[in-house]
């Protein structure tokens, strides 16, 4: 285990330095000139010169990444162009924020979704099957701005339980921002709860028909045994890698929902960065999804190790 | 008395398919405490059915339509599974064929042997998990409580399956082809242990097996099914030694037995292919493949006729039989011509090695460590002369597959010399011309991975012709399966509207096309049934003689090897222990672990004797192999430090037996018995 456990961390440096070039290399070949950007459009060429010399952007494209990410691990991630302020506080306070929506959206997602796939796994192809495939499919297929505005007409406009603004304001604790919290997360679970449920229902059916599973009912063991203690352990280790990727997306990706419900996370901000060409803040941001989807799949790759012997004691 | 078990015109029957199909007609059988009783049959015979029907485990699409199953008196049929639940855990229990797959992978041993115990403490628990683990003899039962399936050898998963079986004290006990995973020499000691442990307990059994040899030294009653019929009942003795039934006839007589050769014994396969359950003959189910089928046979189904006490029949002609005056075997294969012996060599083997290097660590990469490798087959030195047979019998591991793809080029890291008739060939298949290439063939053990799914066979056929012959003839695809007496128009099929033994026999005539000098045959009958497998041998013997071929025969089947073979080495650990020629293999003087696979084999006559020789423990690591004597570690002959420290010599006897032993050969003479007797027959 220690020697997989290493060899893991080993691979996710590797990716995030891969990663971590390509983004840098991107930001690069976009269109403007850095400097020209923050003196503005009437700055003379001494003045743009200067400040290119000081900002180190006629150095070597090498050079220059080395410094960029050494910086970047030491916590320095630069001025926003556009605020003109530190990257780090503004980014840091939107994954926070992103952070909670993700746990609640897991929170939601992942055992409702566990639950029906293995209620439809069990009963493959008989009725329950059938209602829960349908309607986990009608729902992913429904795009989110539409699920969002019917939770919201629904939840909020008629039933007044949630509001329909969920722009929290910095410094709010996570008991205050439950309330607005659940209408976004809701929607950002319906998408999750057709992969999670599927997933989990093909790994059932996999497992089920599986020798030991029948072996444990000639045990005599009742029907909640043989699926909890025997069936479940099994069949979910395909479904941890969906819920890893999902964190990632739901970290950065979640673009669509955090507008629909004005919610401040780290998907709009990236949508603020590319639109104002915030280089350092895009650079950030796209840091932090890359780390979010590399720390969750390492995740999952050690609870797989965890619940799989055959890795674990390798 | 109350029977242990009491079945009565069950039938089973699977929805799934256009119609119902009958998997198991009208069958009844009743096996008494304490006995022991076989149930023999081919694949699409029923038995696995009946045997699931028995533990009311059937798969979904399967439907008891009528009879009756009474386990010590209580009926199952009827019973909802909250009201068997009680009964599997206390009644009836079962060990299956794979142990490893009915195995939970992800909890360990002593969980899953305890767990059927709810109410026991932890402690409790793992004290009643090692107890059971001490009951089938493992040696270390606290380790392999710890442990996960994969950790442990196939023959103690297995005893571990039997432990939990036994741990219910059943008074039924389903034995679903317990051995039919394992090698020889582990099988022989579970078998041991099953013997042992039914003695003591005396616990009725239903012995679900392919095998006539296990059954033949366990059972003492026996069904026999063919095509979902019951098609003869009686004690082991009596179906042993006057078999009624045509089919328990031929099931007979297509294995060929410990110690037989082909010179002596021509082998009686039953002609024709096991039916499919969609289309069963509607009289007698056998009466296609009958040698002695008459009108009435293919007219109204036959009644189950007692023939005896406690004997059944279901033959028109089981009196005629009795009596005398009919033969119901099937026809000998006609001998095979004789043909002068060519001195020629075909294929020369000298010094062989393979070697598979284990990938490195970072770690170990930076210390400049040097790289482990796994030494599959180590020093082989042998000779194939012109229209012989060599046969090659090993356990898993042994190398013997390694060793057929370093001569047919595929292991890049094969080391030494080999020769087809008289020129040196390359290492690797790429570096051989097409002439070689022709000349050298192979056949797989899995013809279904053999053949391309989307080939016809005539085009499967047509490729080498055209490849290496330059023939693009239909007419000859033709003479190929002719060869190998399959129909002109099989041209035309693709290999999924095949049976197994005809795929075979399209994966042979393949071989044959290109006209190879050499054909190598890795286990190409150790996938079929036994009355296919058979025809297979009876095919090779032929084309052998006709062509004039050599035949490179890999098995881990001792008997079917020496029956096939002129010569047989045989292999331990990568390394070759004994070259013998086959009339004198199965006589002393043996090199030790060769005394131990022929004593290991469930001979196929209740009457045989055999000594008891038993390997210790599991074949060792071929990353570590032994020191001096591969075989040192488990030898039941080992004489001291000598085997341990250094490299055995070859000694040869009188009749050209080569052994690979420090054990003079006169000392193992006089200390060796014959590992077996076994009537003749004729």
């Amino acid at each position: 285990m220690p020697r997989y456990v290493l060899r893991r961390l080993g691979f996710l440096l590797l990716t995030l330095l891969l990663t971590s070039s390509i983004i840098f290399a991107i930001t690069q070949v976009l269109p403007g000139d850095v400097a020209r950007v923050i003196l503005g459009r009437e700055a003379g060429e001494a003045a743009l010169n200067s400040l290119r010399e000081e900002l180190g952007l006629n150095d070597p494209l090498p050079v220059q990444y080395l410094r960029w990410l050494g910086n970047f691990v030491q916590g320095d991630w630069g001025e926003s162009f556009s605020t003109r302020t530190e990257v780090r506080p503004l980014v840091q306070q939107r994954l926070g924020n992103s952070l909670m929506l993700a746990a609640v959206t897991l929170g939601i997602a992942v055992p409702v979704g566990i639950a029906l796939g293995v209620i439809a796994g069990l009963n493959e192809n008989k009725w329950v099957d059938s209602v829960v495939n349908v309607s986990a499919l009608s729902v992913v297929g429904l795009p989110e701005f539409v699920t969002g505005i019917l939770l919201i007409e629904i939840f909020a406009f008629r039933l007044g339980i949630f509001p329909a603004n969920s722009s929290i304001r910095p410094g709010t604790s996570f008991v205050e921002a439950l309330p607005m919290l659940i209408l976004p997360a809701l929607t950002a679970s319906l998408v999750l709860l057709g992969y999670i449920s599927r997933m989990t229902r093909v790994g059932v059916i996999g497992e089920i028909s599986k020798p030991y599973v029948r072996t444990a009912r000639l045990k005599g063991l009742s029907r909640w045994s043989v699926t909890y203690r025997h069936v479940l352990r099994n069949a979910l280790m395909p479904t941890i890698t969906v819920i890893a990727i999902s964190f990632g997306w739901l970290i950065s990706g979640l673009i669509v929902v955090e507008n629909v419900y004005n919610y401040p996370g780290l998907g709009r901000l990236m949508l603020f960065a590319i639109d104002r060409r915030d280089l350092p803040l895009l650079q950030a941001v796209a840091m932090l999804a890359v780390l979010a989807f590399a720390f969750a799949n390492l995740a999952a790759d050690l609870f797989y190790a965890y619940l799989n012997p055959k890795i674990r004691l390798q | 008395m109350i029977p242990a078990l009491s079945v009565e015109d069950l039938t089973v029957k699977y929805r799934n398919g256009p119609g119902p199909v009958t998997a198991v007609r009208e069958v009844s059988l009743e096996i008494q405490p304490g006995e022991v009783h076989g149930l023999v049959g081919e694949s699409g015979s029923g038995k696995t059915t009946l045997a699931l029907a028995v533990m009311r485990h059937l798969p979904e699409q399967a439907v008891i339509t009528s009879g009756s199953i009474r386990v010590d008196g209580q009926e199952l049929i009827g019973l909802s599974p909250e009201r068997l639940r009680p009964i599997w855990g206390s009644q009836i229990a079962m060990v299956p064929q794979d142990p490893l797959s009915a195995l939970n992978p992800t909890l360990r041993i002593g969980k899953q042997l305890s767990e059927r115990f709810e109410a026991l403490s932890r402690s409790d628990a793992r004290d009643k998990a090692i107890e059971l683990l001490e009951m089938v003899q493992i040696a270390d039962p606290a380790r392999v409580a710890r442990s996960y399936p994969h950790q442990i050898s196939g023959g103690m998963q297995q005893r571990v399956m039997i432990a939990m079986a036994l741990s219910a004290e059943p008074k039924l006990l389903i034995l679903d082809e317990p051995t039919t995973g394992l090698d020889s020499t582990t099988e022989a000691v579970v078998l041991d242990l099953i013997r042992e442990l039914m003695r003591a307990r005396q616990t009725a059994t239903l012995y679900v097996s392919h095998s006539l040899g296990v059954i033949a030294q366990f059972a003492d009653r026996l069904t026999v099914l063919y095509a979902s019929e019951l098609v003869e009942h009686g004690s082991k003795m009596d179906l042993f030694e006057n078999p009624l039934h045509p089919y328990t006839c031929g099931l007979l007589d297509s294995v060929p037995r410990l110690g037989e050769n082909k010179r002596e014994i021509q082998l009686r396969s039953i002609e024709g292919r096991i039916p499919s359950l969609e289309d069963l003959p509607s009289a007698c189910v056998f009466a296609p493949r009958c040698p002695v089928v008459i009108d009435i046979c293919q007219e109204t189904r036959p009644a189950l006729e007692g023939a005896g006490a406690t004997r059944q029949v279901r033959c028109y002609r089981w009196e005629e039989t009795r009596a005398g005056e009919i033969d119901p075997r099937q026809p000998p294969a006609p001998p095979p011509l004789e043909r002068p012996t060519i001195a020629e060599t075909a294929l020369q083997i000298e010094n062989l090695e393979v070697r598979y290097d284990q990938p490195r660590s970072l770690a170990e990469w930076l210390r400049r460590s040097p790289r482990q490798s796994v030494r599959a087959v180590d020093n082989v030195r042998l000779t194939i002369r012109k229209g012989e047979t060599l046969g090659l019998v090993g356990e898993s591991g042994s190398g013997k597959t390694s060793l057929a793809q370093a001569v047919v080029g595929l292991v890049d890291s094969a080391r030494g010399r080999v020769e087809l008739f008289g020129a040196e060939l390359p290492t690797q298949i790429k570096h051989r011309d097409r002439e070689t290439l022709s000349r050298l063939q192979m056949v797989m053990q899995n013809p279904d991975e053999a053949l391309n799914p989307y080939l016809t066979v005539g085009q499967s056929l047509s490729r080498p012709l055209a490849l290496l012959r330059g023939i693009h003839s239909e007419e000859e695809v033709r003479r190929l399966l002719e060869g190998v007496r399959l129909p002109p128009e099989y041209a035309d099929r693709y290999p999924a509207q095949l049976s197994a033994g005809e795929k075979q026999r399209v994966a042979i005539a393949r071989a044959f096309a290109a006209m190879p000098g050499l054909v190598l045959l890795d286990e190409p009958v150790s996938s079929l049934d036994v009355s296919v497998q058979a025809s297979i041998l009876n095919l090779l013997n032929r084309l052998q003689t006709e062509h004039g071929t050599s035949l490179l025969f890999i098995s881990h089947d001792i008997s079917v090897v020496g029956y096939l073979s002129e010569t047989v080495g045989v292999l331990y650990l990568g390394q070759l222990m004994e070259l013998a020629p086959s009339e004198n293999l199965f006589d002393p003087p043996y090199h030790p672990y060769t005394e131990a696979l022929l004593s290991a084999i469930p001979l196929l006559d209740p009457k045989a004797t055999q000594e008891r020789v038993r390997l210790r423990g599991g074949i060792p690591s071929s990353l570590e192999p032994p020191s001096g004597c591969p075989f040192h570690t488990r030898c039941p002959r080992f004489i001291g430090d000598i085997c341990i420290e250094q490299t055995p010599p070859w000694q040869e006897d009188k009749t050209g037996k080569r052994i690979f032993c420090h054990i003079p050969v006169s000392d193992l003479r006089r200390e060796q018995g014959q590992v077996f007797a076994m009537r003749k027959r004729e």
